[in-house]
């Protein structure tokens, strides 16, 4: 694997502001290749935007704890002063929100929003940012991009809105794009265009991309890799491929298994994951899952689980990966079939 | 643009008129006799008709109405029955002097309350914002009067400074813009401003509060602006509303000022008034109130017009 370009180590966010801490994100590890996708997905609350944030620093400080190391083309963010964070955010990575109308200041029209952030970046003058501003609708392609440049967001639909966030993010050709939920918000047959849109300008511009979705069709289509991501920690990292053909952590198992695809029968019962996420305030000892997990036994609830690696780029959280191992089965099917005789656990043949 | 303030301008008609009858309505309704201000205790039957006749006090309540109306509608609003003068030229005076105290009051307390509800809403629940927001609380709450006549009785009485009383030497003369004639309106504008202050302020703290815990906020900072930068985006989303209510509590001001007016005998719409009440003086009372609602209702037009020229999504 070449040299990332961005690396997360050991990344640990805390929320202070309350009467208990938050663990939010915890002990979470990402490396994204320059011009590669990866996707993170889980369920919300699971720590993904508060990954994403914590690369811009953007939770917010008094109210957050920050551990780990953080290092985007070789800079550490952690250390950068306020002047140095400013440059960094917006000029080398840039983020996309997941519903536009809120993450857009609703009085200033999106040319000026757009002309603000490439001056504040670039010496640039008012006439040059504008003809870039129209470049960049032009290239998000958005219809008759020049009378659009003087609308205001409440202005457009919701297709077009996260269009122009593409374009405000990409305005001072940022290396790194975070793209927080950047379709839930959409139509679907708009989140498939913007999907496409992503993916087209990531080729493009050779972008290295961070893809929160809870959508795992999104994240197949837009990604490299996939990282899933429950109760703040990475649980199971993998190639999109191997992912979705040989999950391993009970997790994503579940996740999987809880997709409502177009192979469901009118009848049948969908299969959910029981229980909820714990409470990130109260984090139980040992893999945060193990209330929830089918193949759980004594030995997953003392101590925390480390990574365990199963082959080139993929890895996963888990203690009990012997259990689960397909034999290159449909995941629908692997609990069933999992391990070579041995006992499973109470109530896994769901 | 500009037919939308066409428009809101048309609007205004109905509510003139609306606020015409009841102003008429309000005065006619309250007891009392207008004449027994300037009728001699023994004054005889007849002279008391003739003079009831002579003000029209004897026709139907339509006619006056309609009568009044018309002549209103022709900048007349009829004789001051205490006075002898035209209402129209004692009201015009004395609303150009609360005009000039209540702007003025108005501007310190937009200037103060912006000042105090930013610093709180920025820095909300820490000291800061407990102080300012003691000082917005302070301001609604504290009777106007009574730091009128603190005021006076520590920077006039005790300390000499300013004048007690009065819109220049020599009583209430005409107004002329030199140092003297300033130094008589510190104590009531400034007494005046905490009313606004506090309520602008409070205003202007919920505001930020709203609008710094919104997404775009953390949009701004993702895009690399500054703390100043993020600081104008605020501002510039506060601003309509802050300014609405700064257009309602000048409104409040130019006719909402009877105590203070009274306490430093400032010769403006609230002393016309409170003299007007006390004196049943009918023609007076009906002018005053009918141009103050006047005011009112621009002000409020105004108020809108630059909001929807501020804010895009309040439709033009």
């Amino acid at each position: 694997m070449t040299v990332p370009f961005l690396s997360i180590r050991n990344l640990g966010v805390t929320f202070t502001g309350g009467t208990r801490p938050v663990r939010a994100v915890n002990d979470v590890s990402l490396d994204v290749a320059p011009g590669e996708a990866v996707a993170l997905i889980g369920e919300s609350g699971s720590g993904k935007s508060v990954t994403m944030r914590a690369v811009m620093r953007l939770n917010p400080e008094k109210r957050s704890k920050l551990e780990g190391q953080i290092l985007v083309g070789g800079r550490d963010v952690m250390a950068m002063d306020t002047r140095a964070l400013s440059g960094f955010r917006g000029g080398e990575a840039a983020m996309i929100f997941q519903e536009p109308l809120l993450a857009l200041d609703p009085v200033y029209t999106l040319g000026d929003q757009i002309v603000e952030t490439i001056r504040r970046h670039e010496p640039v003058s008012r006439a040059e940012a504008r003809a870039r501003a129209l470049e960049l609708f032009e290239r998000v392609r958005i219809p008759s991009a020049k009378s659009r440049l003087d609308n205001y967001p409440h202005e457009m639909s919701g297709g077009m809105r996260q269009r122009a966030m593409i374009a405000l993010a990409l305005s001072c050709r940022p290396k790194l794009l975070l793209a927080d939920e950047p379709t839930t918000a959409l139509d679907a047959t708009v989140q498939i265009q913007v999907l496409l849109l992503l993916r087209e300008l990531q080729r493009d511009l050779g972008l290295s991309i961070i893809f929160v979705t809870h959508d795992i069709g999104a994240a197949v289509e837009v990604a490299d890799r996939i990282a899933v991501m429950y109760a703040g920690q990475i649980v199971e990292e993998a190639s999109a491929r191997d992912l979705i053909r040989s999950p391993r952590h009970p997790y994503t198992l579940g996740l999987l298994k809880s997709r409502a695809h177009d192979a469901m029968v009118k009848g049948t019962k969908l299969d959910a994951i029981p229980g909820a996420p714990p409470d990130l305030a109260n984090l139980p000892d040992g893999c945060p899952f193990a209330p929830r997990c089918t193949y759980a036994d004594a030995g997953c609830k003392t101590g925390p689980v480390a990574m365990q690696t199963l082959g080139p780029g993929h890895q996963a959280r888990c203690l009990r990966l012997d259990q689960t191992q397909p034999p290159a089965m449909a995941p629908a099917m692997a609990p069933a079939m999992a391990g070579d005789g041995a006992i499973l656990p109470g109530g896994a043949g769901v | 643009m500009l037919g939308y303030t066409l428009r809101r301008i048309i609007y205004t008609a109905p509510v003139l008129f609306g606020v015409s009858v009841v102003c008429f309505a309000l005065v006619h309704i309250s007891p009392g006799d207008p004449l027994i201000s300037i009728l001699p205790a023994d004054a005889s039957v007849e002279l008391q008709d003739r003079l009831r006749t002579l003000y029209g006090f004897d026709r139907s309540y339509p006619e006056q109405f309609i009568l009044w109306l018309g002549r209103a509608l022709q900048g007349d609003l009829g004789t001051s029955i205490a006075t002898g003068r035209p209402v129209t030229s004692e009201v015009i005076r004395a609303v150009g002097n609360t005009l000039m105290l209540a702007a003025v009051a108005t501007f310190i307390g937009f200037v103060l309350g912006c000042f105090f509800g930013f610093v709180a809403g920025y820095f909300s629940n820490s000291p800061l914002d407990k102080a300012a927001s003691a000082a917005a609380v302070f301001g609604v709450s504290v009777p106007h009067y009574w730091l009128g006549m603190v005021r006076v009785i520590i920077f006039s009485a005790q300390l000499g400074w300013l004048p007690a009383a009065g819109a220049g030497p020599g009583g209430s003369g005409q107004w002329k813009f030199d140092l003297e004639h300033l130094s008589y309106m510190i104590l009531p504008a400034i007494t005046m401003s905490v009313i606004p202050m506090g309520i602008i302020a409070r205003t202007v703290r919920a505001l930020v509060a709203e609008i710094l815990a919104q997404e775009f906020v953390i949009g701004l900072r993702a895009r690399g602006l500054s703390e100043l930068g993020v600081f104008l985006h605020v501002v510039k989303n506060a601003a309509p509303t802050a300014l609405a209510v700064m257009g309602v509590q000048l409104g409040y001001l130019l006719g909402g000022s009877i105590l203070i007016e009274t306490v430093f005998s400032w010769p403006g719409t609230g002393m016309l008034l409170n003299s007007a009440i006390f004196q049943r003086d009918l023609p007076l009372l009906q002018g005053t109130i009918l141009v103050l609602a006047l005011f009112f209702v621009v002000l409020n037009l105004a108020v809108d017009v630059m909001q929807s020229a501020l804010d895009p999504r309040i439709k033009r």
